[in-house]
């Protein structure tokens, strides 16, 4: 199975890289927003109705004020957790970038890879950021259930219309790829009705989504060209090669 | 002549290997992905919370 292998390595190797990268810079600019976020959204409860903040429906499972459940201590252990979710996130969204590459047979390459780091990022982050604006704890939202599969609903629309696009590359891949990208948007993304109270101020929450998507971007343009050239060093290495690459 | 190695590619494999490994990478990028970003166990969700919020992840 040496193509598995191939692609297990750059996958890990490069999902490690670019998720160090992001780590770094969410530790510095977006993780700060977050704990400032909770101080408000901690003070919140006695002020406002207890429906604003907890949108629940009932059988969601209820979330991190629940006294009973494990969480790290705020400080080295949180970091620590924060840190190992976002390189094992990463090496996951490296995993699914390289998997769409083999399995449409659009090889990934380091001249390419930031193509493929750019449609990472329109599918996984961008568009459903598009419909689902990136929230801090304590901002009112939709029941989380319906949010995660408009999320993942979305993220496969957009990733199958631009492979559409990819694979075709005429007027009918264009037109495919236009319903499938903009179908979710006018599906529209689950939304509270009315208007609801925000615990947390504004500029916290516009600086949030700007930091989020900048970080994100990071991480996908470092994740595609370096995946593509791994993926292309390890097809010349002869650890890796191919049954009938030997001439 | 080894301009057959440089050019090694995936689109030169047969389908079948392809489909394995790809669908093996697909799996592992599923449950790492929905593993950090979308596990409802509130072990998991408390220990990858920042996580989920960064990555615009719907987080409670």
């Amino acid at each position: 199975m040496k193509l598995f292998q191939r692609i297990f390595f750059a996958a890990v190797l490069s999902g490690l890289a670019a998720g160090l990268a992001m780590s770094a810079v969410q530790q510095w600019r977006v993780v700060p927003l977050i704990l400032a976020a909770e101080v408000y959204e901690n003070a919140a409860p006695a002020a406002e109705p207890a429906a604003a903040q907890h949108s629940h429906e009932a059988g969601t499972p209820a979330h991190e004020h629940e006294a009973d459940a494990w969480a790290p201590q705020d400080g080295p252990e949180r970091i620590f957790y924060t840190v190992l979710a976002s390189l094992l996130g990463g090496i996951g969204l490296a995993f699914l970038l390289a998997a769409v590459s083999v399995l449409s047979g659009i090889e990934i390459t380091a001249r390419n890879g930031i193509i493929w780091g750019l449609g990472g990022f329109i599918a996984l982050q961008l568009a459903p950021a598009f419909g689902l604006a990136p929230k801090l704890p304590g901002m009112p939202a939709a029941d989380l259930v319906a949010r995660q599969v408009w999320w993942i609903g979305t993220a496969i629309a957009t990733g199958a219309g631009m492979l559409a696009i990819a694979k075709l590359r005429n007027w009918s891949g264009i037109v495919i790829a236009a319903v499938l990208i903009l179908a979710p948007h006018v599906i529209g993304a689950p939304q509270l009705a009315g208007e609801h109270e925000s615990a947390v101020p504004a500029h916290l929450a516009t600086e949030f989504a700007a930091a989020t998507l900048a970080t994100g971007a990071l991480f996908w343009l470092t994740v595609g060209p370096l995946l593509g050239w791994l993926n292309e060093r390890f097809v010349r290495s002869p650890a890796f090669a191919l049954k009938g690459a030997h001439a | 002549m080894n301009t057959q190695v440089q050019t090694a590619s995936v689109a030169g494999l047969s389908v079948s290997q392809r489909l394995i490994a790809g669908v093996l990478a697909l799996f592992l990028g599923v449950v790492l992905v929905g593993g950090v970003g979308f596990a409802s166990d509130m072990a998991i969700h408390n220990g990858a919370h920042d996580t989920r919020h960064a990555l615009g992840f719907p987080c409670h």
